[in-house]
């Protein structure tokens, strides 16, 4: 029996940068990533700024090149042309030549994967109005916005119809319309069944966007796994807002909370996990109180990305200390 | 692999046009209509002299500050810029970038040549209102000066792909300069007695571009034809040396980290 192929395989993969101008040390910007993305599947490599995220990304299309450990794009190994024609790659903070229009780099990106003519025509009018450059297409890039650079730079990602998708930051230097759109592109692409791998330190856009995510730290990975499993995890605490409640009932609710915040006239009560809604519930009808909100407090992927990412620091920082202490 | 090349190369092409590059053209034209208004008032012996002196030097000139400044520049604004993302993530090969170019700026070299050629061999016709059969000559002296720009573009795309804008610039100049003297600094050698520095200036010769060997403007403004084996041999010089330099640029370029 043959084994799926994956999207992006990585063994090992380690990344040195030699820091310093006299006497270079090294500096580990990617330690020994292990990591596995299957087709269709869109993954998410989180992590706060500098955890290696670019780096994982510039050492799979071979801007730079690893230490040691090896990787594989759709089975090939990196570096592989044939490869490189399957895939659409958007870098952090795009740069396009001031002196083309976006229709011209278009044309330009096209003829580099050697697509005809009237295929490239076509191709850079349906996406030029799919990233809504399309009245703009024909003005130099020098003018362009930020903005607009980044919807340029996921115009030629898609310029080829690739299978499988590298985003790095995507959503950088967009507005929140921006972002809108920008999520709304994925999740075209995702339904298209196409396979996309994206950076990001914006967890908000991971939780709506990815099946699994992986969670980048000081070049380590930290963890990683589906969503649907991480968002699934135990019920931390149940949250009850309540309207107006008069002293007695607000006592009788109170001695059963943890915490209790007032804003206005609403009240916010936290109770802790062993309680159950329903009985909440009927606790907070026995005492007459207007409910306003009844919400079951479930671990978010900022609570799973905190957890991984404050146990990484503090193991370190004893490590730390005693460097210190010396 | 050709079509992703000569993408690139028309690429730089149109680069170089729109980052206004060819607007030296009209200064060469001024240079020109300056040249022929002055010089009808000198001997009519000297005039067509200096007019082919001064015309295929500008040529010379013109040419050489453009594969100097914009081949210095060639990848290392890509890098700089971080152009180079967008066009090394798709099925490019890095020697393919190198060479596109490489060629991309050798075309425009030929392109603005020929239109100073044109403007040249018209100020020619305008002084004695017909072309003379010396004229040839003036056509082999802007071959050579071809053949030297594509030597030129070598030696700065070479120093783009190892170093810093300013450094590149610094090499290049360096290696131009010399490249003009390497006889004079064969001869200094010898002269000195010293084994170690007439080895170290034998080895300067062998080792540099030797720039002058294309430096035939002084006989073709006496009309004087290149005999055919040195049109022969100096291309094949050229054209070496040329792809040599290209070769090392691509040796050093595959190698580079794009950070």
């Amino acid at each position: 029996m043959t084994l799926p192929m994956l999207a992006v395989e990585t063994n090992d993969l380690t990344k040195d940068y030699a820091i310093g101008f006299w006497r270079k040390r090294p500096r580990r910007a990617l330690d020994h990533l292990n990591l596995q993305v299957e087709m269709d599947e869109t993954f998410g490599l989180l992590g706060p700024n500098g955890a290696g995220k670019s780096t994982t990304l510039k050492l799979l299309f071979r801007l730079i090149f690893p230490t040691s450990g090896s990787a594989r794009i759709l089975g090939h190994e990196l570096g592989d042309l044939a490869a490189h024609a399957r895939l659409g790659f958007l870098p952090e903070n795009p740069s396009f030549y001031d002196h083309l229009s976006a229709r011209e780099f278009l044309e330009y990106a096209a003829q580099l994967f050697g697509i005809d003519s009237t295929t490239t025509r076509r191709r850079t009018t349906e996406l030029l109005e799919r990233v809504k450059l399309a009245d703009t297409g024909d003005l130099p890039i020098r003018k362009f916005s930020k903005g607009m650079v980044q919807r340029l730079g996921i115009a030629q990602a898609l310029i080829n119809d690739p299978e499988l998708i590298f985003l790095d930051e995507p959503m950088s230097g967009l507005d929140p319309i921006g972002r809108h759109e920008m999520r709304d592109l994925i999740l075209e692409l995702r339904k298209q069944g196409k396979t996309i791998f994206f950076s990001t330190h914006i967890l908000s856009d991971a939780e709506m966007l990815c099946d699994r995510v992986g969670i980048l730290n000081r070049g380590k990975l930290l963890g990683s796994g589906e969503l649907r499993q991480i968002l699934r995890m135990e019920v931390s605490a149940i949250e009850m807002v309540v309207e107006s409640p008069s002293a007695t009932a607000l006592e009788k609710l109170a001695s059963c909370a943890q915490s209790l915040t007032r804003t206005g006239g609403r009240v916010r009560l936290e109770f802790g996990s062993e309680y159950d809604t329903n009985r909440l519930l009927e606790l907070a009808l026995s005492c007459g109180v207007r409910i306003v909100s009844l919400n079951p407090v479930k671990s978010s992927l900022e609570d799973y990305f905190m957890a991984q990412v404050g146990a990484a620091t503090e193991q370190r920082a004893p490590e730390k200390d005693r460097v210190q202490t010396r | 692999m050709i079509h992703r090349i000569s993408s690139i190369a028309r690429h730089t092409f149109k680069q170089s046009v729109r980052d206004k590059v060819l607007y030296n053209l009209i200064v060469f034209a001024f240079l020109l209509i300056a040249a022929s208004i002055l010089f009808g008032k000198i001997s009519v012996d000297i005039q067509r002299i200096i007019l082919v002196n001064l015309g295929l030097t500008a040529i010379a000139i013109f040419g050489l500050l453009i594969a100097i400044f914009i081949g210095i520049s060639l990848v290392w604004r890509e890098i700089d810029r971080r152009t180079l993302y967008n066009i090394l993530s798709k099925p490019v090969a890095r020697w393919e970038f190198v060479l596109g170019k490489y060629l991309g700026l050798l075309l425009t070299l030929l392109v603005n040549t020929a239109i100073m050629a044109a403007g040249f061999y018209l100020a020619l016709f305008y002084q004695d209102r017909r072309f003379q059969a010396q004229d040839v000559a003036s056509l082999e002296a802007i071959y050579f000066i071809l053949l030297e720009l594509a030597l030129m573009v070598g030696v700065a795309l070479f120093f783009s792909c190892i170093s810093s804008l300013t450094l590149s610039a610094v090499f290049t100049f360096c290696v131009f300069i010399i490249g003009n003297l390497l006889a004079d600094i064969r001869w200094f050698g010898s002269e000195t007695h010293s084994a170690l520095v007439s080895a170290i200036t034998t080895f300067l010769y062998y080792l540099l571009p030797n720039f002058s060997l294309f430096n035939v403007i002084g006989s073709a403004a006496h009309g004087a034809p290149v005999a055919g084996y040195l049109l022969v041999s100096r291309s094949l010089y050229a054209l070496l040396y040329a792809a040599i330099l290209v070769s090392a640029s691509i040796l050093i370029f595959e190698e580079r980290e794009l950070q």
